[in-house]
């Protein structure tokens, strides 16, 4: 809090975020009931909706005040979705979303008071940002449009801009095409950070920067955090940067939660074949031990028209006949360990659900 | 470069290779003197960051850069002829025949308005004058090669019709129709799951093998090059920094910046809160390069003679070299220990 605190002493509009909590350590910051988003589509007269594409179809899940929740899947698992959802940019079809207690777009929380709560970073740093407001103007937009007083907003676009590693002398009168890559995912976190947020939203936020550069902000994120208190909700499709970042994980499939754990239960020893499929999918790093044969065979299945039952069926190698009729819940297995998968439920009807654990490992 | 086939000619010889954009503006040097050799059956890896000059070098074997904008410098060989010097009509019977390439986007490699089959069939006939018939018959035996599932019905899709991994099974039929000594990947996985990814390395890996195939693949990622690569041959700025067998390079890297880039990468963290190591600074300006190495800047072993004039290659072990005044110089070639030269900075 020491570089903003002179601002925000005078600013009454922004209160300290340890005083804005409301539901004390044990309320989740944010927690995500029945999240359903499909696109477009035929509706048939009296009934359902044909051919849209479910890309979020029922996905429940929370985030503890403080943690980083990682999200992983492939494209058109619907993570990225999700994140627009909770972020409210697309209006949920059906869902509740609770933020500290509150609902949001609720009286007591609009969606004005909820947005300066939660930001969001996107995977293009170009496209993000508008091309004709300078650094500067770029980050103080938002506390101008929230009501603090231009010099004001503009100090703390500096101070942010110190913040985030890029000198204010030098970057604030900057247009984002005179940029690197690096420098403007920087302004893009500066910005989320200028509303004083809780909860930030990292949807792809490194992936498109190059690896030396992505190391450089996956160590200012975790300075940024430590350092205002800040929770995460990470979104990438790498692993390793996910099991450094997050300390939960939640991976998805189809618009499903397939399982949703600790990072180093999920990373080292998933319950889900799909999960186990992912891990075993990166690149090996050993030239003499290198992958010998690919874990899954095809495609992941299109989203208009998902398998029935489990959707991980058609291209898993455990499936029997009961997992493309049956749904499976996501249950918990161990603690905070959940599992959408007949094989780790006992009683399920599949023919490993028994000996499940060792199978699955 | 060493080659590390001692088995006749090399397949590929680039000399000196700059490539120039001229245009509006500075020049930019997007490869400023690469010497790369490929021999037969090889696997090399180009492993590199955006603006390295990885793909440059790659188009410039191909001659595929736009010859007004982009000036080539130095001699290209491949198979024995001066790529250089190929009229136009020698150039579209090499490509293909000779070379192939495949791309990061197989959805913009194919023409949408035409099906997959026929485009791969035209290729053949073009090239060795046999029928129609026979030119399908070699994308249908061409597409049970790269497994694509049900073949004879696929060759009459239009590319939209396929997902992101069969299309690029697919571009890799349409690579190998014409039966090419030398492939070119410019990062063909990149676009790509992680669980289709692996699948395509792999089938890159079997075809490379059962065809003989020489292969330059060019990635930023360390993991896949480990996949795929008998060498690696890493660039920055335009050069290639370091070059060596994918185990050598991977296991002892010689280079700062392949040092550098091995410890960033965060799957070597394992304690939860540790920061991971980076490399400080950010890519150098192409339009103005130091005279010197050009990773020095951002080199924390850098002292005043790096800045002095470009490194030359020197010995890091057999057959693996970098650019890099750390490593012993090549007069003492041999007697002088590596540790002695790093005691000396």
């Amino acid at each position: 809090m020491t570089v903003l605190a002179h601002d925000l002493a005078h600013d009454p509009a922004f209160p300290d975020p340890t005083l804005r909590d409301r539901g004390g350590p044990a309320q989740p910051l944010l927690s995500v009931t029945g999240l359903v988003k499909h696109f477009g589509g035929k509706r048939r007269w009296r009934g359902e909706t044909k051919g849209a594409v479910r890309a979020v179809d029922g996905v429940d899940f929370a985030i503890a005040k403080g943690e980083t929740l990682g999200i992983v899947g492939e494209s058109g698992c619907g993570k990225s979705t999700t994140a627009r959802l909770v972020m409210q940019i697309i209006p949920p079809d059906a869902g509740e979303i609770v933020f500290d207690g509150e609902e949001v777009g609720s009286r007591a929380l609009d969606l004005t008071a909820y947005r300066r709560e939660v930001q969001m970073v996107f995977q293009d740093s170009y496209a993000s940002l508008n091309p004709r407001l300078t650094v500067e103007d770029t980050i103080a937009f938002g506390p101008r449009v929230h009501g603090t007083p231009r010099r004001e907003a503009t100090g703390r676009a500096h101070d942010l801009l110190a913040r985030v590693g890029l000198e204010p002398g030098r970057f604030a009168g900057r247009y984002p095409h005179e940029l690197s890559g690096g420098q403007r995912q920087r302004i893009n976190i500066a910005r989320a950070l200028a509303l004083q947020p809780r909860l930030v939203i990292l949807d792809e936020a490194v992936s498109a920067l190059d690896k030396s550069v992505e190391a450089q902000v996956l160590n200012l994120l975790l300075d940024l955090k430590a350092e205002f208190g800040l929770t995460y909700m990470f979104i990438s499709h790498d692993l390793n940067v996910v099991r450094f970042m997050a300390d939960r994980v939640m991976v998805m499939y189809l618009g499903k939660v397939a399982e949703v754990g600790p990072s180093d239960v999920i990373l080292n020893n998933p319950s889900h074949p799909y999960t186990a499929a992912l891990l075993a999918s990166m690149p090996s790093m050993d030239p003499d031990n290198r992958t010998e044969e690919a874990p899954l065979y095809g495609d992941p299945p299109n989203p208009i028209d998902p398998p029935p039952g489990c959707r991980f069926h058609t291209r898993c190698r455990f499936t029997s006949a009961i997992c493309a009729n049956r749904e499976p819940p996501l249950a918990a297995v161990a603690g905070p360990h959940a599992v959408a998968c007949l094989m780790t439920q006992p009683g399920s009807g599949h023919p490993q659900a028994a000996a499940s654990r060792e199978v699955a490992a | 470069m060493s080659s590390l086939s001692p088995a006749g000619a090399p397949l590929v010889e680039t000399k000196n290779l700059t490539v120039d954009f001229v245009g509006t503006g500075k020049p930019v040097r997007a490869v400023a003197g690469v010497d790369l050799t490929l021999a037969p059956g090889e696997v090399v890896a180009l492993l590199g960051e955006s603006g390295s000059g990885k793909s440059v070098t790659l188009r410039a074997l191909m001659r595929l850069l736009p010859e007004k904008r982009a000036k080539i410098g130095g001699s290209i060989r491949v198979d024995g002829r001066d790529v250089t010097a190929l009229s136009r009509r020698e150039l579209s019977a090499f490509r293909g025949s000779t070379v192939a390439m495949i791309f990061q986007e197989p959805g913009l490699a194919f023409d949408p308005v035409y099906r997959v089959g026929d485009q791969i069939a035209e290729a053949v006939v073009r090239h060795e004058r046999v029928s129609r018939a026979a030119g399908r018959a070699r994308a249908l035996a061409l597409f049970e090669r790269v497994r694509i599932p049900s073949p004879e019905q696929r060759l009459d899709n239009y590319p939209h019709e396929m997902s992101g991994g069969m299309r690029q099974r697919a571009m890799i039929a349409l690579a190998l129709a014409c039966r090419p000594k030398v492939l070119l990947a410019d990062e063909p996985t990149t676009a790509l799951d992680a669980t289709v990814q692996i699948q395509i390395l792999l089938l890159l890996r079997e075809l490379q093998r059962e065809l003989g195939l020489a292969v330059i693949f060019v990635t930023h990622d360390i993991g896949v090059a480990t996949e795929v690569a008998d060498r690696i041959a890493v660039m920055y700025a335009g050069r290639i920094v370091e070059s060596g067998a994918c185990r050598d390079v991977i296991r002892a890297p010689a280079h700062p910046y392949t040092r550098g880039l091995l410890a960033s990468r965060a799957d070597h963290v394992f304690t939860k809160g540790t920061r991971l190591e980076t490399i400080p600074g950010a890519p150098p300006d192409l339009t103005a390069l130091p005279p010197g190495c050009a990773f020095a800047p951002r080199c924390a072993q850098a002292r005043p003679a790096c800045n002095a004039g470009v490194p030359e290659e020197r010995t890091a072990s057999p057959h693996h070299v970098a650019r890099c005044l750390l490593l012993p110089a090549p007069a003492e070639d041999g007697a002088c220990h590596r540790a002695d030269a790093t005691a000396a900075a």
